[in-house]
């Protein structure tokens, strides 16, 4: 299995986000560089919007995302509930 | 009665505002309206298996790119108002970011024209709403590039005239003749070159950490126009990958064209990087990670996760990356040290390594850096130090396909020059590696039409007017200067005793004490 990888913007906004993803995502890596976030794991790895408006206390739309990525590597298939990136070898 | 009307989800809100925005022309047959769909030989049946991943609608997309550029220009304007250019590391890092505003951000602007032009050229109705987007972001980061480069051209040399430079200087020919290359191809080559080789492939290592980089050394407004670029490189990303399986789903006849163009732009955009590679071994006063890590994380295992993906449709893994794993242990050090001697007629200083530098590039580079360059570079410190700072008066030669001097070495040998030559209609055409010379075979009526700036230096075409080549005293680099725009004593030579290092002391002096 490869690796997928999702960066961020170190900020508030993230903060909970990053907190979520490490909640639903057991398997992934956490790498806090300068000014960003990188989160690392094998195979998949899915972004809850549930488990973000739990953190928040507010409504969470994933596309809300976009204005703190900084990158991605994997597949990604994205709806209202999740956004997940895979590899499929 | 039940007034409730039901949101649309995210898949059927982009059913209806992709799909449901395109029509077949009735007037004038398809294949007139979409002259270029079909020239490149890619065939496609079914434009509706396009799928964006994201799903992005443009509703949705004016809201949050709106979102991403009041966070920019609020960075902006605070490192306008605190004088944040004094907040950086040393001046010396100024010159790494002239290297990007001049050589890199022009280029955005050229990416905006190339997807405006290949949105209008895909019949699908899915590529082109996202190719539109592409076009839109592309241009809001040429302004806001164009922005950071105004605030640090308030300060310091070599900001001035970056459009002019652009079109004659000789190092910038090399980025800008990627896009040239890619541009002057058919829209799906477009979608290789750029939305898969350099956005999938490549702006990892361009972006990430390069950025990094600039937050280490204190450059706020430089972070945030790359961070903020780069959020949406994570859409231009998808979308070149997208691409890719798109035409690889399509048809099996696609698959020997789509290697073709992934072996061709995988090497231009390595060659590319080796300014980046520079920037990032070299340029930082503060480093973040070496070259040769940052290829590791970024090419080799992110790379290496995306061609084990497409295995599954016969994509093989582009033969010149077997020569990459040798160069990422030289290109940086060889490029660095080809500006340090051409540095008379570079736009930004150059200088070499202190001691502490030095260690760091052995630690980082045990295999190569004290075996071949730090002999050179120490020897080259200390003729400057005794006042023999060494410039060439001439300019080197380029390669005909990515127009990089003749700088690298042989993969099996690091102390020979690599250069190839090819034969076209009776004249002689010479490359920097088996990758260029590889693609110059491919398409030579192409490249032997390639504006070299050094060739065309020798051809008499990078005068002002009026001047006279044959006249008594005629100083061709002083000449040639001119005609850049580039001022001599100013903006380029040594960084020890350059105006950006006396101003940047003096300033920040100013800064930190009341006398």
């Amino acid at each position: 299995m490869s690796k997928v990888f999702i960066a961020f913007q170190t900020n508030e906004d993230t903060r909970p986000i990053i907190e979520a993803i490490l909640a639903d995502n057991p398997h992934a890596v956490l790498d806090e560089q300068p000014a960003m976030v990188k989160i690392d794991a094998e195979g998949e790895l899915v972004i809850k919007r549930e488990s973000i408006e739990e953190l928040i206390g507010r409504d969470f739309d994933l596309q809300e995302l976009q204005v703190n990525l900084i990158t991605i590597s994997g597949h990604l298939d994205e709806d209202d509930d999740q956004f997940k990136l895979s590899w499929l070898n | 009665m039940d007034m409730h009307v039901k949101k649309l989800g995210l898949k059927e809100k982009y059913a209806h505002m992709t799909r449901g925005l395109g029509w077949d022309t009735t007037y004038q047959p398809m294949e007139k309206v979409f002259p270029q769909a079909t020239f490149e030989g890619i065939k496609i049946h079914d434009w509706e298996k396009w799928e964006d991943p994201f799903r992005l609608t443009m509703d949705a997309y004016w809201k949050y790119q709106a979102e991403k550029e009041r966070k920019l220009y609020a960075v902006l304007d605070a490192f306008a108002q605190n004088n944040g250019h004094l907040g950086i590391t040393d001046a010396r890092y100024l010159s790494a970011i002239k290297l990007f505003l001049t050589g890199i951000s022009p280029l955005e602007y050229v990416a905006h024209r190339g997807f405006a032009a290949a949105g209008r050229n895909f019949p699908g109705v899915g590529p082109r709403v996202a190719c539109l987007m592409q076009s839109i972001d592309e241009v809001r980061h040429a302004q806001t590039q164009i922005h950071a480069i105004s605030n640090y051209n308030k300060h310091y040399d070599g900001f001035h005239d970056f459009k002019h430079m652009l079109e004659r200087v000789w190092y910038l020919s090399v980025p800008k003749s990627f896009f040239d290359d890619a541009f002057s191809a058919g829209p799906f080559e477009w979608m290789i070159a750029i939305g898969f080789s350099f956005e999938y492939v490549l702006t990892n290592l361009l972006f990430v950490p390069f950025m990094s980089g600039a937050a280490y050394n204190g450059d706020m407004a430089t972070v945030t126009f790359g961070f903020s670029a780069q959020s949406d490189e994570a859409r231009h990303m998808t979308l070149g990958l997208e691409c890719i399986k798109f035409m690889l789903e399509q048809d099996p006849d696609n698959l020997p064209i789509v290697q073709k163009w992934i072996d061709k732009w995988a090497w231009r955009g390595i060659r590319v990087l080796s300014l980046v590679g520079m920037m990032m071994d070299y340029m930082l006063p503060k480093r973040v990670m070496s070259w040769k890590e940052a290829w590791e994380i970024y090419f080799e295992q992110n790379g290496g996760a995306l061609f084990n993906d497409l295995a599954r449709y016969g994509i093989k893994v582009p033969e010149c990356l077997t020569q990459c794993s040798v160069d990422k242990e030289h290109i940086s050090h060889q490029a660095w040290a080809t500006f340090y001697q051409y540095g008379g007629a570079a736009a930004f200083h150059t200088w070499m390594p202190n001691d502490e530098e030095m260690d760091w590039l052995s630690a980082k580079y045990p295999n190569t850096f004290d075996k071949y360059y730090r002999p050179r570079f120490t020897y080259w410190r200390e003729q400057a130090e005794q006042g023999n700072r060494f410039y060439s008066n001439t300019l080197p030669m380029l390669c005909q396909v990515c127009q990089i001097p003749m700088l690298f070495t042989e993969p099996d040998d690091p102390t020979q020059i690599c250069y190839r030559e090819s034969e076209y209609k009776g004249e002689k055409y010479h490359t920097c590696s088996d990758g260029c010379k590889h693609i110059f075979d491919d398409e030579p009526e192409k490249y032997i039409q390639a504006w070299l700036p050094v060739h065309q230096i020798y051809q008499g075409n990078c005068f002002n007017e009026g001047v006279d080549p044959t006249a008594e005293g005629f100083d061709p680099l002083a000449e040639v200067l001119k005609w850049y725009h580039l001022e001599h004593g100013k903006d380029n030579l040594d960084y020890e005793g350059s105006r950006d290092q006396q101003n940047f002391q003096a300033w920040r002096g100013m800064a930190t004490q009341n006398t």
